[in-house]
């Protein structure tokens, strides 16, 4: 959670830049979303630490409460859901890409948002799942339908999709292409791209589709920019 | 002046010779994967390497004739533009003296060419005289796509944009034509030890 | 390295051309296709940051840092659309 003195809020969806730079001018930077609703208190962002990473140990393991950190802001007016933009909605998410999804949601939740809108989210497995008791508590909201798939393990009680987000399970789960959904893909970039390709080719309209891709190693969420040394 | 994050260093570690670095450079233990564009898949068999604009006119190589021409392996430090250096890889590769002596190249100018559009140029007399390969295998191992396979250039004297992957062809010029990164701002030549990053460095 | 879109140069694209930028159009001069910034093909991961048409490949953007100054080049990019105050 960070407080930021100049922030003029942000739309459910954008992400922040974060740059860190070294005491020998060296910098790297990447872009993390937002996790955190326009209403909400403080802006919120979620890391996924990545072992090899540059940028993500630090700001999960080292970085204290206290800290100074240099952030450029909000960005995106492209992957952004606002209630006049309609539905109904499909949020699609591989992994760490529900981030700018719970953004939505708790917008969606915080304005008391009739459109319906439904989410797909693929982890590996069920302690992947960020996130994991407040979406099925955002879930229980009349026009909010959470659904959670797990790809490669599942606990053998385990009712929901086992199995990648495939074409088949799009057709199943996502609204069907006939009623003119608003659909927002997010993840890795072989993640965004095959479902956006599935969905296109279950007839949904190219211009409601709207994605953001992030790297799948050496960044964190979505999106790395060029990481450059010290200039 | 943007001031320090407290307890960021950075993947670096200043743990090798600095007369090994040239200016500016941060030593990386990995191999940072850089590409303007997708990488190209082309079949080993529909794949070629061809120098043209010759006194030999134009020759081409097929996969397999390249195969039957000699080899070195050494080990070479890199520099990329980016500020990453890489210290001690090892490549087996075709010295550009042997393919440039069969086209019987003569003009000053060279432009390389690449699978997906990629171009950069070099002076002649920078890829003869032992100092420039294509190169087919890094570690031992056949070039990986992601690092240039199944061949690229090798010129570790200049900045790593040089040494264009998936390159299929060099091009002699009389003019000087600059390349991909060339056009867009990068140096014409490129050399490491004297910071030529930049047109104008 | 896989390729990202334009979402990912949104901050930079932002400093260089201090706005929003992102939902601002342009027609890929190959297939006369029209994008938004965010739907471009984007390689970081390369000396500067370039720009392609998802669907023909075309470069149609490249950004180069030099010296601190960001030179934005549009050698396969017409018809710029900004969008008006959203």
């Amino acid at each position: 959670m960070l407080d930021v003195p100049t922030w003029e809020g942000h739309l459910a969806g954008q992400h922040v830049d974060v740059r860190l730079t070294a005491e020998d001018g060296y910098q790297a930077q990447r872009s993390y979303s937002i996790a955190s609703a326009p209403q909400d208190r403080s802006v919120t962002l979620t890391v996924d630490r990545l072992d090899d990473g540059e940028v993500s140990p630090y700001l999960v393991d080292v970085l204290q409460p206290g800290d100074a950190l240099e952030l450029r802001g909000p960005i995106g007016r492209y992957f952004v859901w606002e209630e006049s933009l309609g539905g109904p909605l499909a949020l699609i998410a591989g992994g760490s890409g529900v981030v700018p999804f719970r953004s939505m949601l708790r917008h969606h939740a915080a304005i008391g948002s009739a459109v319906p809108v439904r989410l797909l989210y693929s982890a590996r497995s069920l302690p992947e799942v960020i996130f994991h008791e407040e979406l099925v508590r955002l879930g229980a909201r009349e026009a909010v339908d959470v659904r959670v798939a797990l790809s490669r393990a599942w606990p053998d009680d385990w009712n929901g999709h086992r199995g990648r987000i495939d074409r088949e399970y799009l057709r199943e789960a996502a609204w069907p292409a006939s009623s003119g959904p608003l659909v927002y893909v997010c993840g890795p970039t072989s993640f965004v791209e095959a479902v956006a390709d599935a969905l296109i080719d279950l007839g949904h309209d190219t211009d409601r589709i709207r994605t953001e891709r992030f790297g799948a190693t050496g960044s964190g969420l979505p999106a790395p920019s060029a990481s450059q040394g010290g200039t | 002046m943007t001031s320090a994050s407290r307890g960021f260093f950075g993947r670096r570690r200043p743990s090798v010779d600095p007369a090994r670095l040239p200016p500016g450079q941060y030593w990386t233990d990995d191999f940072p994967v850089l590409s303007a564009g997708p990488t190209p898949r082309t079949p080993i068999e529909d794949w070629s390497f061809t120098v043209r604009g010759g006194a030999a006119g134009t020759v081409t190589w097929t996969w397999e004739e390249l195969g039957t021409l000699p080899t070195e392996t050494f080990t070479v430090d890199i520099h990329c533009v980016t500020k990453w250096s890489k210290l001690d890889t090892t490549w087996t590769a075709i010295s550009l003296d042997v393919l440039l002596e069969r086209a019987a190249a003569e003009d000053a100018f060279v432009t390389a060419w690449s699978d997906g559009g990629y171009t950069t140029n070099v002076p002649l007399e920078d890829l003869i005289g032992g100092r420039a390969w294509l190169a087919l295998a890094y570690d031992g191992e056949p070039l990986e796509p992601e690092h240039g396979g199944p061949a690229r250039l090798l010129i570790p004297h200049l900045y790593f944009w040089k040494s264009a992957k998936w390159v299929r062809g060099l091009e002699l010029r009389t003019d000087d034509e600059p390349g991909f990164w060339e056009g867009y701002g990068y140096h014409n030549y490129g050399d490491p030890w004297r910071e030529q990053r930049y047109a104008g460095d | 390295m896989e390729a990202l879109d334009g979402n990912a140069i949104a901050g930079q694209l932002m400093e260089v051309f201090g706005g929003e930028m992102t939902t601002v159009t342009g027609r890929c001069a190959g297939c006369r296709r029209t994008w938004q910034m965010a739907e471009l093909e984007v390689h970081t991961h390369a000396p500067g940051t370039v720009g392609r048409c998802r669907d023909c490949g075309v470069v149609l953007m490249v950004l180069v840092t030099a010296r601190g100054v960001t030179c934005v080049h549009l050698p396969g990019l017409v018809d710029l659309g900004m969008p008006t105050a959203p």
